[in-house]
């Protein structure tokens, strides 16, 4: 079984926002870029099904060199070899437009991503990759299994869960508890250095949105303490100053 | 050209958060010039289409193939792609739920079309382009995005917009069929399990949230209790929901899901950066912890320096009181 997982670079999730003067960049002074948290679930899920069908797993990042480490870091988790896509992923299309284009050149079997970057938090890609390959999606998808030509999968929906059998290939975005993100061991970081890094020239693509500018939204007013003898006056707070009950 | 609203229904009904959807519309399309017009799919009463009128629908297109029974994203993505072709649709909005964003994905690689996600405000539109304003880093930030492309699509976040419906007009129903195939139908569910009896956590307007300062799953019934009382939705932490106290689709977080209700009830819960990237986007934020130093203090509007144990039982009361 061929798997190809898309991770994404995305600032550290404790960090603390902040932009540049002119609002129109991420200040990336300090900040420390990891592997997308719902990525990780993707990638261990993807060793996993490889561990027990066999087949290989590729990585695959559209970004600048800058987020080889974390590409390194995922071979050290235990994929085969890796794509970078040589391109700033200035919006989802065109990141979509890329993962397309290289899981049309070889058979992939299954695509898989998180289910949105906690970044931009788009939630986009696999649609996106899946509309443009004329593949089915699974979205977002909490538990995968394979057996033969046919995946299983669970799907959250709001409030529940819908179990989907599917033939391959599928594109399958991952949330937990889909797996148990894995820390890269000595081995794993010593062969990583070894293992296949493939850096590749972006197809012509077009981004159709564009960020003008950010904000930090406002600072709240502070907050209003209630002595726990009278805690029931938090309600008639919640009632009558807050209006939200 | 027109705007088009698609319409999620449930068990038969319109979805709240499609309401606010069609009522978004329809402000957009007054921008615009035009008016707003819906698309729905599946099961759902004919009145619940025509009360779409008081959130300024005009029409509704109704596709009942019995095949879209239940959600299937390329099948939906052809019903709402055809629907935009009639209505020459400029602009499509959604509701930034599971199915919604899951269609406005699809839909955008479809039509070519610029696609916002996680959208809190009404557009600003100059010439060819609107901006929408959306939240990023997980809620710790927003945006402006700028949709260039001849067809938008909005996927507006759940109560990011007063909606005030007008009480009087009805929106007309028309069937609408679209051509579909064997293939479209490709990931269709087996099986659905579903939550009963509980408010929905996504469309709920309050939330009573439990994190590891109830001590064990034995404690829940204060969380309930609460929640039942206020007619609020019950969640939990990441620990909580890793240990198996309480079940994974109620885990808030950068992690788990992400709400933006009107009031956010946070008992035993520190406030862990992560924990809030879930749930900053709540208008009201109340939290209840011992601690008085526990940073969920700092995102909160109201708090208690408390043990649960003590403080719940006198809320459940007070809200018992209430006359709803
Ligand atoms: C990559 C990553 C992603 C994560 N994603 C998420 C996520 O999506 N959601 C999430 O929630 N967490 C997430 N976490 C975990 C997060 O960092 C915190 O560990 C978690 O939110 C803490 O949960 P908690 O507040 O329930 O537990 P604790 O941190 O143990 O806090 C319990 C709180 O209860 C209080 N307390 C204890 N007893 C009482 C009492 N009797 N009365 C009143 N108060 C009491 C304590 O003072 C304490 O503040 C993530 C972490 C990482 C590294």
């Amino acid at each position: 079984m061929k798997i190809l997982v898309c991770i994404s670079n995305v600032p550290d999730t404790t960090t603390k926002i902040s932009f540049s003067s002119d609002n129109k960049e991420l200040n990336t002074a300090g900040v420390q870029f990891v592997i997308n948290p719902y990525d990780e679930y993707a990638l261990t899920r993807a060793i996993e099904l490889k561990e027990s069908l066999g087949g290989s797993v590729t990585v695959l990042n559209v970004g600048l060199a800058d987020t080889e480490a974390n590409i390194r870091k995922a071979l050290a988790i235990g994929a085969d070899d890796a794509i970078r896509v040589n391109v700033k992923p200035t919006d989802s299309f065109l990141v979509a437009q890329q993962i397309a284009a290289i899981a049309k050149q070889e058979a992939y079997d299954l695509v898989l991503m998180g289910k949105e970057s906690v970044d931009y938090n788009g939630f986009q890609v696999h649609g996106m990759v899946a509309e443009l390959l004329g593949w089915p999606a699974i979205v977002p998808a909490i538990k995968l299994d394979v057996a033969g030509t046919t995946a299983t999968l669970e799907r959250e929906i709001e409030g529940g869960k819908e179990i989907v059998q599917v033939a391959l290939p599928v594109v399958v975005s991952c949330q937990q508890p889909m797996s148990e993100p894995r820390i890269p061991n000595m081995r794993g970081i010593m062969t990583a250095r070894t293992k296949p890094l493939k850096v590749v020239e972006p197809v012509s693509s077009e981004a159709k949105t564009k960020t003008e500018a950010y904000a930090l939204p406002e600072k709240k007013s502070g907050v209003k303490l209630i002595d726990p003898a009278n805690a029931g006056e938090l309600i008639s707070l919640l009632r009558n100053e807050a209006k939200v009950i | 050209m027109s705007v088009l609203v698609f319409i999620e229904c449930a068990d038969g009904k319109v979805k709240k958060s499609s309401l606010e959807a069609a009522f978004y519309g329809n402000q957009v399309a007054t921008q615009l010039g035009t008016s707003a017009v819906g698309v729905a799919i599946g099961e759902v009463a004919a009145d619940e289409l025509k009360n779409l009128g008081q959130y300024g629908i005009t029409k509704v297109l109704h596709d009942t193939e019995a095949r879209l029974k239940d959600y299937v994203s390329q099948a939906y993505v052809k019903v709402v792609a055809a629907a935009a072709e009639k209505e020459s649709a400029s602009v499509i909005v959604l509701s930034n739920t599971n199915i919604g964003t899951g269609i406005g994905a699809r839909l955008a690689a479809r039509l070519q079309a610029s696609y916002a996600t996680n959208v809190v405000a009404l557009p600003e539109i100059s010439g060819e382009t609107l901006k929408v304003k959306k939240t990023v880093f997980s809620g710790k930030a927003f945006a402006d995005e700028v949709l260039t492309a001849a067809t938008k699509i909005i996927a507006l976040k759940k109560n990011a917009i007063e909606v005030a419906p007008t009480g009087s007009a009805e929106a007309g129903v028309e069937p609408f069929t679209t051509p579909l195939t064997d293939a479209d139908f490709s990931g269709t569910p087996q099986e659905t399990i579903r939550a009963t009896g509980d408010v929905l956590l996504t469309e709920a307007d309050i939330v009573v949230s439990g994190g590891r300062g109830l001590r064990g799953p034995e404690n829940w019934h204060l969380i309930e209790d609460l929640a039942k009382a206020l007619g609020a939705a019950t969640a939990c932490s990441k620990p909580v929901a890793d240990v198996e106290w309480r079940p994974h689709h109620e885990h808030v977080g950068q992690t788990g899901i992400t709400i933006s209700p009107n009031l956010y009830i946070a008992v035993g819960i520190s406030g862990a950066i992560q924990h809030l990237a879930g749930v900053n986007s709540s208008k009201v934020i109340v939290v209840i912890n011992k601690d008085p130093e526990a940073p969920f203090f700092k995102a909160a509007d109201y708090g208690i320096v408390g043990d649960v144990f003590e403080v719940v039982p006198k809320l459940i009361e007070a809200a018992k009181a209430l006359e709803k």
